[in-house]
């Protein structure tokens, strides 16, 4: 990354639900085929905030631009084609419950491709074996767990091969192995493909095994307390709240 | 934007060493394109030996990357030698990616056969008494546990019970009101077409009275209470099944029936009669505006007329009909919902289901009622 363009930029983000306010104020960008982490306790709004990245919610103050578009004054044809780009993986997945995975990883393809039957099949094929649920493609939603649930929607976001891909909690509910085969896959297409991906999650292994940055954002403050290098702010934080969350971790060494 | 047609170049002999030489983008856009050009390809050369140089591709993407397997596998089965030159890191990361295994696996579930026609009718049959003996069970269940609530009524959930009343009998009497209005509207001004004839206006009153307080009520108000509620009984237990919340019950010891089912039976038979009544009046109402206006009766007559044709018998049987109708509704409602087992589109069919069944059995307990009320009379 040696130039640093902004894919994303939000500017002063204020997002408000009747009188609970949830950010206030929140400005930061990602770059272009990075690995941006948003992290930080439940509740504090980092759900809401891919949301408003993607235009789900008009923001109630500030501008969110999107390849240097202003998504908040755009009209739905725009937002339509600038979605195109995007894919997502819905913290509940999202998978819809009356059509089998494979018709749910194909639906983008059969609407917005003239792609022949078998061509879906094998890219549909492909993308189930990049998420190990190679064979599931009859299957409905509802007769798989959790996890399967979150991979499923992971291929479904990738299959448009989005330049940028959102991922509200993605290995919440994954075993460890499942967990870092995820962290793998992330990894490969974002330095293979260069995709940009922007990530929710807890989990201290993704954050240091993938991410270039990351920004934690906090109930009490409704913001940003601390953004950069994850390795650094582990390292070097005073902040009592950046030190709790990153010393979750367990210390290898003593054990 | 597969633009230009070509999305390769060829060097080298039609039967000898060949190289491609792929440029631009590959991958999903041209896709298509590429697995039908690699087709044009083979039926036209014949290569002893293949090499795919992806030096001049400065984009590849997954699906890319399923092409270059897709070239690999077509090479192989004509028993081609086949390499991949100047492929860059990234690119190595993405085919890396693809797990060869996967795009040959079986599927692990066999999509659902068709049926034919002697198969879908007697699925169905068993469906439908399968259908017949799980309501019966429930049923049962139900009678337990009224019997239980009966003998410890401190254990019924109050609380809910008033709160199921407002939304069934509070929030359904505007809709009941308007219907049973226009009911009695359009039955006055019908019947007084023909008995006008005989100089007989009069006896509008006493048939609008008559029909709606021994039928129409009742069966109008219960095909509303059905359609508004019976059905937000399903969807709100169907629901609670998809997100386990029902389950959730079921592990810290409560009884699902009694917790969930009790409360909007009790609600619903305690306003279903009341909203019966205020249908009868309503449509009383619409006939009255009807007889004044249409019919130069006065308002006295009319009420009088009315009062002289309901008898206490055709009142109170109606009433005890109503009370029997919210318990089905309810019942079938919330039966509906513990069936459902999967995702959201089966709440869907349990509250379609729940009314469908619930007008069923209105139909049948009125003819039921309509058999004993005359053996009684
Ligand atoms: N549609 C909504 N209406 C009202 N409040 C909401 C809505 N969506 C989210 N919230 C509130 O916003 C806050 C942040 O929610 P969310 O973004 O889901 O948190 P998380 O960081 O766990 O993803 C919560 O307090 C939640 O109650
Ligand atoms: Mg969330």
């Amino acid at each position: 990354m040696s130039t640093q363009e902004a894919v994303i930029k939000v500017e002063g983000l204020t997002v408000q639900y009747g009188d609970n306010i949830v950010l206030d104020n929140v400005s930061f960008e990602v770059y272009r085929g990075e690995i941006f982490v948003i992290a930080g306790g439940s509740g504090c709004g980092k759900s809401t905030l891919l949301k408003h990245i993607i235009g789900l919610d008009i923001p109630k103050a500030g501008n969110i631009f999107i390849n240097g578009i202003n998504t908040t004054n755009i009209d739905d044809d725009e937002m339509a084609k600038l979605r195109r780009g995007i894919g997502m993986l819905f913290q509940g997945s999202a998978l819809f419950g009356s059509m089998t995975i494979g018709e749910n990883v194909s639906l983008p393809l059969t609407e917005f491709t003239e792609l022949t039957r078998e061509a879906m099949q094998l890219i549909v094929k492909m993308k189930l074996g990049m998420v190990e649920l190679s064979g599931y493609e009859n299957h409905f939603p509802s007769e798989l767990s959790g996890g399967m649930k979150k991979r499923a929607g992971i291929a479904r976001a990738m299959v448009m091969e989005p330049a940028m891909l959102f991922l509200d909690e993605p290995s919440a509910g994954l075993d460890p192995i499942t967990s870092a085969e995820m962290d793998i896959l992330i990894k490969k297409i974002n330095s293979g493909i260069g995709t940009t991906m922007v990530i929710v999650t807890h989990e201290l292994e993704t954050i240091f095994n993938v991410s270039n940055r990351i920004i934690m954002l906090d109930k009490d403050t409704k913001g940003i307390i601390a953004e950069g290098d994850p390795r650094a702010l582990k390292e070097h934080s005073r902040d009592p709240k950046i030190r709790n969350f990153f010393n979750r971790q367990p210390d290898r060494k003593k054990n | 934007m597969p633009e230009n047609n070509r999305v390769f170049s060829i060097k080298g002999q039609k039967q000898g060493d060949i190289t491609l030489f792929l440029f631009g983008r590959i991958g999903l856009e041209n896709f298509d394109a590429l697995l039908r050009e690699i087709q044009g390809f083979f039926s036209e050369y014949n290569p002893s030996h293949l090499t795919v140089d992806l030096e001049k591709v400065d984009y590849l993407d997954s699906t890319g990357a399923l092409f270059l397997v897709r070239l690999e596998d077509e090479a192989k089965t004509r028993s081609v030698p086949f390499t991949i030159a100047n492929v860059s890191d990234e690119g190595k990361q993405i085919m890396s990616l693809i797990d060869r295994r996967a795009l040959t696996a079986p599927s692990l579930a066999a999509k659902e056969r068709a049926l034919n026609l002697l198969e879908q009718l007697g699925n169905e049959t068993i469906n439908v008494l399968k259908d017949i003996y799980e309501v019966i069970l429930f049923g049962g269940e139900i009678l337990y546990e009224i019997a239980f609530s009966i003998r410890h009524p401190r254990k019924i959930r109050w609380n809910d019970v008033i709160s199921y009343m407002k939304k069934v009998g509070v929030d359904g009497l505007p809709i009941v009101a308007l219907i049973s209005f226009l009911l009695g509207l359009i039955m006055a001004f019908m019947s007084a077409l023909q008995l006008k004839q005989f100089g007989a206006n009069i006896y509008v009153a006493s048939l609008v009275a008559v029909a709606m307080v021994r039928e129409l009520g009742p069966i109008i108000t219960a095909i509303i209470v059905a359609g508004r509620s019976g059905s937000a009984f399903a969807a709100e237990i169907g629901t609670m099944r998809v997100n386990e919340e029902v389950d959730a019950l079921i592990t810290m010891g409560f009884n699902p029936t009694r917790f969930l089912t009790i409360p909007k039976l009790l609600a619903a038979m305690f306003v279903v009669p009341i909203l019966t009544g205020f249908s009868s009046f309503f449509a009383i109402l619409g006939g009255m505006v009807v007889g004044v206006l249409g019919l130069s009766l006065t308002i006295f007559t009319y009420v009088q007329q009315t009062m002289n044709a309901i008898e206490m018998f055709d009142v109170v049987s109606g009433l005890i009909k109503s009370v029997v109708f919210a318990a089905f509704i309810a019942a079938i409602g919330c039966q509906r919902g513990f069936k459902v087992r999967g995702g959201a589109e089966a709440v869907g069919n349990a509250t379609t289901s729940a009314v469908v069944s619930a007008i069923f059995l209105i139909v049948v307990i009125d003819s039921t009622f309509a058999i004993i009320l005359h053996y009684i009379e």
